[in-house]
């Protein structure tokens, strides 16, 4: 193992692999496909938010010049989504319609701009349902159910579990702090919109090249809904012009567009405009959170109860699993003895919230990372020491089940609090300025799959010949984080060769084996391991091989500089072809596999599936602002970040994952917001967008951008490839309360919402002037009524994982269930 | 409508509605498909081609208004299989990730260079604000610029 210790590629800041064809505009994204005969599809989408569908009058579109085909929700009667559970979107809606943007027609013509007008033409009738706008009234409307499946009227999912005695940890406790704290939704606003080509082939099979972040999931989605074998579909996805979360839900355009080119035998395309993503959606879910805490004197947490209500827009999308998101990492950072987590998500009539960077968590971290400020002050402590003394221990186990592997915090706080001078200027600043700290901690991919099954969540093929090249095939796609050169820089290490001898082959249902997608940062640690296991079985079959022809122990082999040699001889030795050509003539066509399982995670109760990884990254930041307490405009003018990647497989990519990271982070803090308005009772009292374009939806340019410091921690986790976390996600999460505690710091308000808007400070300082408690934030946590909790005893206190009223609680809705294809008997 | 026009230094001529915009004309009929359209609202910038010299948004362009002129796109800055020093630099800076804006950052920052307006970090950030990446966080941009500036200037 003399090349792991000593790596030439990994751990050096090379040049992505995907850099000349994107500097030269040679990418192919989706959109930029075209095939011969190829014919362009658009949707009709409904203008009203909640409505029964009583006709769809096409006979004015069908006049329009160009317009060849109409396809009908009627023909595509299976429902999907991206969860097992939540199978709850048609790819046209032929019943009713539940979001203003809800797709009922598929309209097909030679040009675009003929499918365009023809969408314009089509008139359909609605008759119009209420509507429910929040999750206040979601709660107390059970009429009018938006679906017909969930937990209760129209809360889609309500999930409640405690760990340890939280109550009696608050009687315990010096001092108890309750916070109520809003998070409102944001969208991705991805660069690229969404696109894909559906071609039929000759045989009756069909191909679909999509913008796609998780080809594995459209894939089932297209083989349910086309009602076609898997075996008969295949899913291409191109390079994303970003993703961040915004590609992960199979789409209904995708199914739509294959099932037109199955029906007219022609390449049908669609690429959605950028008014039809903001429909698309499934960004940040709106979260408001009740937190209540106990803290000894010291600052030590003793107990915490944290309740968080979604707002879920109108389908399932990866709900429920954001839901238990909102709870499951709050306790890997600080200890957290015991905790209790009530959450609930409802349906609205809005475009349906999912998966954003960082997935559910930065919205309870936001939370927690304030309401932490707050309690240092109560405390009489620095807010850098109350987080600093009271960290999650590394190897250990947290309240809630989650196995905790490397953990970087303490050198990552320490790092910013030495950078930032937060010693000696934190609360010391000139009025208007100040400093604020937060932390944050993120998965290194979800440590169970979507469908839970024992295969493994991704795999890597490699093919070698004599020609020295080397192909590597995995599902894996590039979204811009750089995981094409990851891929390539994991085998090119173990072999010894260049990165320009690797040929990949990515994201592609038939040719690549599965990986499940770029999402919750796992493709680094999961594809990464994989390919270092194919790697060096291929290393060892050459090496067999080389060995033998050498007569040199295989052990004493060194595969360096497209060489294959004699560690204590370096001149004895071939190239890496001629290796390659000594193992093919011994054993005949070359080819290895590596695959990868996250290892099994100790909970065993209801809900233990969402939290697990195989590693947890680390973050801790600072943020200076300045604030004009005349107009309550602020600027951010330096940022000061640690990151806890374990190690870095290229430290320039990871750099640029931690700056993207701020930038997202600080335009959810300012301004980003995915903000609905009503429409008067006239006018459909329809849920719209305030801002569905990118003239008005708001996003950080060149001029809003602040000096960023950046530190990379380096303690490899030994669940990594080379010990590698993720960086992808995390370094997001501390950005938002880091901004609101150095506001608090400037001048003296808490503003317990984002994005914190200048008149929000406004307010909280004329509240503290008329002697206020000087906040801005929301009142009050919705009723709810949560029941019995599932009870989980701790680690500390003995328990196994399960939980020891399960049977009385009993099974409330559904969880993710098992998949019966690949389950092991 | 025809229409006669230089792209990237090549005559060619198209017969276009008077609704086609620039972008749609170079994408769809000439297949110069590394101009991306991102807001079709002259707003991300990931459309930028330059128009006689100047960095425009091919989005809010018609095709009809570049009757006669010379328009070069990311395809055109190639010269003889080298690469442009701002290509060269993006690539060496690590100025991009998905690659989506990077195009259309490019061609701006043609004109940018060209007209000495890169002189400094503050200088490249003004110039290039009406280019939106949503993936760097801009740094590695910037630096991309300054650096590709001090080589083209040397």
């Amino acid at each position: 193992m003399a090349d792991r210790d000593q790596p030439r590629i990994v751990g050096t800041p090379f040049r992505r692999v995907d850099g000349v064809a994107k500097v030269t505009g040679r990418t192919r994204f989706a959109d930029d496909l075209a095939f011969p005969r190829m014919v362009h599809l658009k949707l009709v989408r409904s203008h009203v938010p909640h409505a029964n569908i009583k006709e769809i009058d096409t006979s004015a579109a069908e006049r329009i010049d160009g317009v060849i085909h109409f396809v009908r929700g009627e023909d595509m009667p299976n429902t999907f989504g991206i969860l097992p559970v939540s199978q709850d979107e048609h790819a046209l809606a032929f019943e009713k319609v539940r979001f203003v943007g809800d797709a009922v027609l598929g309209v097909v013509a030679l040009t675009e701009d003929a499918a365009e007008e023809a969408t314009r033409a089509v008139k359909v009738d609605y008759e119009e349902l209420d509507t429910i706008g929040s999750v206040e009234e979601a709660l107390v409307t059970s009429t009018d159910k938006i679906h017909e499946y969930g937990d209760e009227g129209n809360i889609h999912k309500k999930v409640s579990m405690e760990f340890g005695d939280v109550e009696s940890g608050f009687d315990d406790a010096d001092l108890v702090l309750e916070d109520t704290i809003f998070y409102e939704g944001n969208t991705h606003l991805a660069m690229e919109q969404h696109a894909a080509v559906a071609v039929p082939e000759g045989d009756g099979k069909i191909t679909v090249w999509s913008a796609t972040q998780t080809p594995h999931y459209v894939h089932r989605a297209l083989a349910k809904v086309l009602e076609l074998p898997a075996a008969h579909i295949r899913v291409i996805a191109c390079p994303n012009g970003g993703g961040f979360g915004g590609k992960s839900d199979p789409f209904n355009h995708e199914i739509v567009a294959a099932k037109a080119a199955l029906q007219i035998g022609r390449p049908v395309k669609i690429c959605l405009t950028r008014e039809e993503v903001f429909y698309c959606h499934r960004g940040r879910h709106p979260v408001t959170m009740h937190v209540k805490t106990g803290f000894k004197k010291d600052g030590a947490i003793v107990s915490q109860h944290l309740k968080t209500a979604l707002d879920g827009g109108a389908f399932g999308s990866y709900g429920v699993a954001s839901t238990y998101y909102t709870g499951a990492l709050q306790t890997v950072t600080y200890k957290v003895p015991r905790y209790r987590f009530d959450g609930l998500r409802a349906f609205t009539n809005k475009p349906p919230c999912g998966p954003k960077r960082g997935h559910g968590t930065p919205q309870p971290r936001f939370a927690l990372e304030v309401h932490l400020d707050k309690a240092a002050h109560a405390l009489g402590m620095d807010p850098a020491d109350i987080r600093l003394n009271h960290l999650q221990p590394k190897n250990s186990v947290t309240a809630n089940w989650l196995k905790i592997g490397s953990m970087g915090l303490e050198e990552c706080l320490q790092k910013v609090i030495d950078g930032s001078g937060w010693r000696q200027r934190y609360g010391k600043l000139p009025e208007g300025h100040g400093l604020g700290i937060a932390c944050s901690s993120y998965l290194c991919g979800a440590g169970l799959p979507i469908y839970w099954n024992h295969m493994p969540h991704t795999g890597v093929q490699i093919k070698l010949d004599r020609s020295g090249g080397v192909a590597v095939f995995c599902g894996e796609i590039e979204i811009g984080q750089g995981s094409d050169s990851v891929l390539a820089a994991c085998v090119a290490e173990v072999l010894g060769i260049d990165l320009k001898d690797i040929r990949l082959c990515v994201g592609d249902t038939d040719l690549t084996p599965v990986d499940l997608g770029s999402y919750s940062s796992r493709v680094t640690l999961m594809m990464g391991n994989a390919a270092l296991q194919a790697a060096e079985r291929a290393k060892e079959l050459i090496a067999e091989a080389v060995a033998e022809r050498l007569q040199v122990p295989a052990g004493q082999l060194v595969f360096a500089e497209r060489r294959v040699f004699d560690a204590s001889d370096p001149e004895r030795g071939m190239t890496f072809s001629e290796a390659v050509a000594t193992a093919e003539s011994k054993f005949g066509t070359l080819g290895t596999t590596g695959s990868y399982t996250p290892p099994r995670s100790p909970g065993r109760f209801r809900g233990a599936g969402v939290g697990p990884s195989p590693a947890y990254s680390y973050s801790a930041c600072v943020i200076e602002v300045c604030v004009d307490r005349e107009t309550g405009c602020y600027t951010v003018p330096k940022v000061w970040i640690a990151h806890d990647v374990g190690r870095s497989i290229n430290p320039a990519l990871v750099m640029g994952q931690v700056e993207g990271s701020i930038y997202k982070g600080l335009g959810e803090a300012m301004m980003a917001e995915s903000a609905l308005r009503r429409l008067p009772k006239k006018r459909s009292n329809a849920l719209v967008h305030k801002f569905p374009s990118m003239l008005e939806y708001k996003s950080p340019t060149f001029l809003d951008m602040p000096e960023i410091v950046t530190y990379l921690v380096e303690d490899p986790d030994p669940n990594g490839p080379f010990g590698a976390k993720e960086v992808g996600q995390g370094p997001l999460l501390p950005v938002m309360p880091a901004v609101c505690n150095a506001i608090f710091d400037a001048v003296g308000v808490r503003i317990d919402q984002v994005p914190a808007h200048p008149q929000m400070i406004l307010q909280a300082l004329d509240d503290k002037a008329r002697g206020g408690p000087g906040r801005y934030g929301p009142k009050r946590f919705p009723d709810v009524s949560w029941g019995e909790p599932l009870r989980v005893p701790t680690p500390d206190e003995g328990g196994d994982g399960k939980a020891i009223n399960a049977e009385q609680v009993g099974v409330r809705g559904g969880t993710m269930k098992e998949d019966p294809e690949g389950v092991k008997s | 409508m025809d229409i006669n026009l230089r792209v990237n230094g090549a005559q060619r001529s198209a017969d276009v509605e008077p609704r086609t915009l620039l972008c749609h004309l170079l994408r769809d009929e000439l297949d110069l498909t590394g101009t991306h359209v991102g807001c079709e609202t002259s707003l991300c910038g990931a459309c930028t081609v330059l128009v006689d010299g100047k960095a425009i948004k091919s989005c809010t362009r018609l095709a009809v208004q570049c009757d006669g002129q010379e328009v070069t796109t990311i395809e055109g800055l190639e010269k003889d299989g080298e690469l442009h020093a701002l290509q060269t630099a993006f690539r060496e800076k690590h100025g991009l990730q998905c690659g989506y804006c990077t195009t259309g950052m490019i061609m701006t920052a043609v004109e940018v260079i060209e007209r000495g307006w890169a002189k400094d970090d503050p200088g490249v950030r003004h110039a290039l604000e009406g280019n939106l990446c949503r993936c760097t966080g801009y740094q590695n941009i910037v630096d991309a610029v300054l650096t590709a500036a001090e080589r083209v200037s040397s």
